[in-house]
């Protein structure tokens, strides 16, 4: 991932800046979608934090985002807290589980990390039912709160500018170029001075911190929490895909990911509903194949190739 | 030539399951000294560079820089201590361009240096190795060279104490040979202590004060370039003796 410039900054601020009146001019089932959007962009850009300059594929986007929304639904449903203190407390329980995967996981490598990644996430959720049905008695956990869409819809928006500018303080700090220097050769990492475990987990911290604060705050658009909603695999799935998409190249690629791909998959959704699974893996195949850097990285070897031509 | 001592080797193993890379090796660098080690292949210099950068931790044995015991330290900790390396591969960041391929050698390790500061170090080191001009290149259009060259200058950046060369003249054809040559040359010049493994005899004879023959993991000789390689042992090692 490149170090972020001012210009970068300036052009996404403005576009996060003008979604504000988003709300305001739709409603219903384009403002849903802005939601919708809205989530994914959070959750890829801090996706993109760590796997962006590491190359490692993060498959736990789910457990972040899981662990956010019930422990939202839990401590609103069974222990009368307010949201916002448990926005504050997600944040902090999304904080200490990404830092212990951080740990664990400091010695995976490539597939392996995605694999460990996946089942960590598929673990917390199975461990999270159980524990419900066995202990906290089988009921639902119900958010009842007075946001509507609009709300939500600005507060996912603050939470993504935050991300975004956070991201991008790193990419021009020392961490963000060690992390840059870890995804291409972590053998020369360790041996140009970086302590590589540390800045590994300070990030992936911080992407599991954000990812906990979005679950929370998209809580109370379900009202109900159930463990397989906010922990559902497919999240991951998407988030990993819709930063592809884009381009986990630079930090707002995301941006330029998760609009089309969400619109696409609304139409596929609504339309064929039974093979939509079907076509989420056919995306894969063919971002993979086609758009190796995502759309960015194929707009940059256009814009190389047409500089070339002119000169 | 005897000057400060700098690094020390004491007494160091490192085996990989059975088998025995490194067997009790003693050896001393001094301070602005040049040491080449050499040896048949597969008898464990690349490993004694990989136990000194911290690659590898030895199974026994101590390993030591002015007062510092390298040999617990990770390797990230025993860069910032002053010891720097190239790898008999080279080992570059696809992705990143030439300026910042040695820039990262210039932030984290034994002096840190960050922003413009590290850049235009960078590019003074850039100069040194002699590519300043594909400072902007991506990394993967250079020749085999020139990515010697980066990695030279990525372990010079941080102005190591000691630098270590793991074959760094190896796979260069004649002519780039004599540009490589001169290029170590310009480092002794300049006071830099280097420990370098090599093949090429003619580097070994014009660049070291002093050379230690390894073979089976052993230290089976250690002097001056032309008396080393005139020893009967050593002779063997190379052309066939016993454990050749």
């Amino acid at each position: 991932m490149k170090k972020g410039t001012h210009l970068e900054l300036t052009i996404v601020l403005c576009v996060l800046a003008a979604s504000i009146f988003w709300p305001l001019v739709v409603n219903g089932y384009w403002l849903g979608i802005g939601v919708d959007a809205m989530m994914y962009i959070a959750l890829a850009t801090s996706w993109v934090l760590f796997s962006g300059p590491t190359h490692y594929i993060s498959l736990a986007s789910a457990a972040f985002f899981g662990v956010g929304g019930f422990a939202v639904g839990l401590g609103m449903s069974d222990y009368d807290m307010s949201f916002w203190s448990m926005l504050i407390i997600s944040a902090v329980a999304g904080t200490l589980l990404a830092a212990l995967v951080g740990v664990a996981t400091l010695r995976l490598s490539g597939v392996y990390f995605v694999i460990f990644t996946l089942g960590l996430a598929e673990m917390i959720r199975n461990l999270v039912s159980w524990v419900q049905n066995n202990f906290l008695g089988s009921r639902g956990l119900y958010v009842l709160t007075d946001f509507n869409d609009q709300h939500l819809f600005w507060m996912l928006l603050l939470t993504t500018a935050t991300i975004y500018i956070t991201g991008w303080l790193i990419s021009r700090s020392r961490l963000g170029f060690a992390l840059r220097i870890i995804g291409g050769d972590e053998t020369v990492a360790k041996h140009v001075g970086i302590n590589t475990a540390f800045a590994k987990i300070i990030l992936f911290t911080t992407t599991g911190l954000f990812g906990a604060i979005v679950g929370a705050i998209i809580a109370p658009r379900w009202s109900y929490i159930e463990p397989n909603q906010v922990f559902s695999p497919q999240l991951s799935f998407f988030v990993v895909i819709m930063a592809l998409l884009g381009g986990s190249g630079r930090l707002w690629g995301p941006i330029v990911g998760v609009v089309p791909f969400l619109l696409i998959w609304n139409w596929v959704d609504a339309n064929f509903p039974s093979q939509s699974i079907l076509v989420l893996g056919l995306a894969f195949l063919l971002i993979v194949y086609f758009l190796p850097r995502g759309v960015l990285g194929r707009l940059e070897d256009l814009y190389v190739k047409l500089k070339k031509r002119i000169i | 030539m005897m000057g400060t001592r700098l690094l020390s080797i004491q007494k160091v193993t490192k085996t990989f399951g059975g088998l025995t890379a490194v067997s009790d090796l003693d050896f001393q660098v001094n301070k602005n000294e040049m040491v080449g080690v050499i040896g048949p292949n597969g008898s464990g210099k690349t490993t004694v560079m990989n136990m000194i950068s911290g690659a590898f931790k030895p199974t026994s044995g101590k390993i030591s820089m002015g007062g510092k015991t390298l040999s617990t330290m990770p390797a990230s900790k025993i860069s910032q201590a002053g010891v720097g390396r190239t790898f008999q591969l080279v080992k570059l960041l696809g992705g990143l361009n030439v300026l910042e391929n040695v820039t990262a050698g210039a932030v984290f390790g034994y002096r840190k240096r960050w922003g413009s500061d590290a850049e235009d170090f960078a590019m003074e080191m850039l100069e040194l190795v002699g590519i300043e001009d594909m400072a902007s290149a991506p990394i993967e259009t250079l020749t085999y060279i020139d990515q010697k060259r980066v990695e030279l200058a990525r372990a010079l950046v941080a102005e190591p104490k000691i630098l270590l060369l793991d074959e760094w003249l190896a796979g260069l054809n004649p002519s780039e040979l004599t540009v490589g040559i001169d290029l170590i040359h310009s480092l002794r010049e300049q006071g830099i202590t280097v420990l370098l493994v090599e093949h090429v005899m003619d580097a070994i004879r014009s660049l070291c004060d002093r050379c230690i023959v390894m073979s089976s993991g052993e230290k089976i000789a250690e002097g001056k370039p032309a008396e080393v390689l005139s020893d009967e042992n050593v002779i063997a090692a190379y052309l066939g003796g016993s454990d050749a």
